[in-house]
């Protein structure tokens, strides 16, 4: 009912509310102008997805269509195993920490939104104020701590600075406000413990908020480069853009076969966005009116 | 015992419960490695050898380097082209965008797509782009209409720009929908006042729409600017054979620290660096948060 109500109101910010106006000169020339730069726009996905089609003899000319597409770049990337693994490195790596976001996250902001209890003010706001402190601050402690606990080179030392995020809290917290505490009294009246109540009821209402933040979290993990490239040092253990990142810079490689490897680091991403379009849409204006 | 506990007494366990281990994950992940880092600061140590006290030597030593800086200035130019440069153009976007319906969606895939890709594998994209003949798409381009070569990332003067573009670029999906849902948040009635009224498109743009649109303007102006003065990824990729090059002239703050840190392995001299960065980012977004609301 709660996520009804959400609803309509962020899907009215996505609705073009323009009136309809006659189709006149201006008007047509809008759209080319508007239709001319959404096509540069993604001119270099298409030239980098078009190139990792070609034999290296036609990499070089301009044509955006291959003469004769073939997928071999992408079974000769593939063959010798490493961004096969990069691949799944990143996958588990993503999954886990947006899961643990979702959690964590979540139960978090609820605690805080729907608790009366001494300190929770002071609990907020040491939250909210890691948000000023820049990752790159904290990479030189990350890294002396893993080093002495044997986290480098581990899933565990690339994933544990981001298993929980103050953004994605405060996202949540604003979310549950929308949940009205009478629903919360009436289950716990029903005989629900907390943590029955957080995760059957208040959970659900908050369905399109989980949905951005998982986005978000998955999105920005799988792009992940700074803290992956300084905690990783075996080539098995790299995360794509990591892994990319060393391929690309042995010499001898190909610009067709680069090309490759950024398809496939970019194209899970691209078909999670054209499935899911309207929800991520939706979560964008959501984080960033609420956050 | 707990059930003795009144409903509210019951209420400060749950919420205590809930949060332990969050507060044990921000105190250890969060908390001490900042204070670790500002300590550090203060440190002369290069991971194998003793930790010794110095006090404010590596500041000094930072401010007295002049590819610091080098380095500095660098920063500054990704943000005083980027995020002024990144918030016209999305809103141009956004504006114009707003008022068309036919193929509206699909309209704004094209310019959010972008958004979705990581900064890694485009910073490899445009850097093909910007290869010399015959590699390179632009230079290719160029050569077929007969215009001389451009020296993107070889010229000292251009590379910045050039690193800089796919970073303005991947962004502007995300500022244009911010944007339009800041544009349609503005009551129509007040575009219909002004339309009975007779006022030209111009007067109500300056006069309603951008008025209105200011904590949406804020936002990004902040986002981005944060953004800008972190850039990382797209320097470090489009520079691999030579990092921060031509001559430290696309450089960032972040390459300099990672290099110090992890080349170099001057643990005290990057974490002053760091305390450096947190500073400037910290300024920046108040400086920006007061001038943007005062006026």
């Amino acid at each position: 009912m709660i996520a009804a109500e959400i609803r309509p109101t962020t899907d009215a910010l996505l609705k073009t509310q323009a009136p309809k106006k006659p189709a006149n000169m201006g008007q047509i020339l809008r759209w080319m102008l508007l239709f001319l730069g959404g096509i540069a726009m993604v001119m270099p996905i298409a030239y980098m997805v078009s190139t990792s089609l070609k034999w290296p003899h036609e990499v070089y000319n301009l044509k955006l269509i291959p003469d004769e597409p073939h997928i071999e770049n992408y079974t000769y990337v593939l063959e010798d195993g490493r961004f096969y693994w990069w691949f799944v490195n990143s996958m588990i790596i993503a999954v886990i920490t947006t899961v643990c976001n979702v959690i964590f996250d979540s139960l978090v902001g609820y605690t805080l939104c729907k608790f009366r209890f001494p300190g929770r003010y002071i609990v907020f706001i040491a939250i909210l104020s890691t948000l000023m402190i820049p990752t790159e601050m904290l990479v030189i402690p990350w890294y002396l701590m893993s080093q002495q606990f044997g986290w480098l080179d581990t899933y565990w030392g690339i994933m544990f600075p981001g298993l929980m995020t103050a953004f994605g809290t405060f996202l949540m917290k604003q979310f549950f406000e929308t949940v009205p505490d009478d629903f919360i009294e009436a289950a716990r009246i029903d005989g629900l413990n907390e943590l029955q109540i957080w995760w059957t009821v208040a959970m659900p209402l908050v369905k399109p908020a989980l949905a951005a933040l998982a986005i978000f979290v998955f999105l920005g993990n799988w792009t992940a480069f700074i803290w992956p490239l300084i905690v990783t040092n075996s080539v098995e253990m790299y995360t794509l853009p990591v892994g990319l990142s060393s391929f690309g810079d042995e010499a001898d490689v190909a610009w067709e076969l680069i090309m490759t490897g950024a398809a496939i680091s970019t194209i899970p991403t691209l078909i999670v966005f054209l499935i899911f379009q309207r929800y991520i849409i939706q979560g964008v204006v959501m984080a960033g009116l609420k956050g | 015992m707990y059930r003795n506990l009144t409903i509210r007494q019951k209420q400060i366990v749950w919420a205590w419960a809930f949060l332990a281990i969050p507060i044990l994950f921000y105190s250890v992940i969060r908390f001490y490695p900042t204070g670790n880092a500002i300590l550090i600061s203060f440190q002369d140590w290069n991971l194998l050898g003793d930790r010794t006290w110095t006090g404010f030597d590596n500041y000094q030593k930072l401010f007295a380097d002049p590819v610091f800086w080098k380095v500095f200035k660098n920063t500054f130019v990704y943000l005083l082209i980027g995020t002024p440069l990144s918030l016209i153009i999305s809103f141009v976007i956004a504006y114009h965008l707003d008022q068309v319906r036919f193929m509206h969606g699909f309209l704004r895939m094209l310019y959010f797509l972008p958004f979705m890709t990581s900064a890694v594998a485009m910073a490899w994209v445009w850097r093909w782009f910007y290869q010399p003949v015959p590699v390179g798409l632009f230079n290719n381009a160029l050569a077929s209409i007969g215009i001389p070569q451009f020296p993107f990332l070889q010229s000292t003067t251009w590379a910045l720009p050039s690193v800089l573009a796919p970073a303005v670029w991947a962004g502007l999906g995300f500022q244009v929908i911010i944007f339009m849902a800041g544009l349609r948040a503005i009551p129509r009635s007040y575009y219909e006042a002004a339309r009975i009224d007779g006022v030209s498109w111009w007067t109500v743009l300056w006069e309603i729409t951008l008025p209105l649109l200011k904590p949406t303007i804020v936002f990004i102006v902040v986002f981005s600017s944060i953004g800008f003065l972190r850039i990382f990824d797209h320097v470090f990729n489009m520079t691999t054979n030579n990092p921060g090059g031509p001559l430290n002239s696309t450089k960032p703050l972040v390459l300099m620290i990672y290099e110090t840190a992890f080349s170099a392995f001057d643990m005290g001299y990057a974490a002053a660096q760091t305390v450096v960065l947190f500073l400037v980012l910290l300024v920046v977004s108040l400086v920006q948060l007061r001038i943007l609301r005062d006026t």
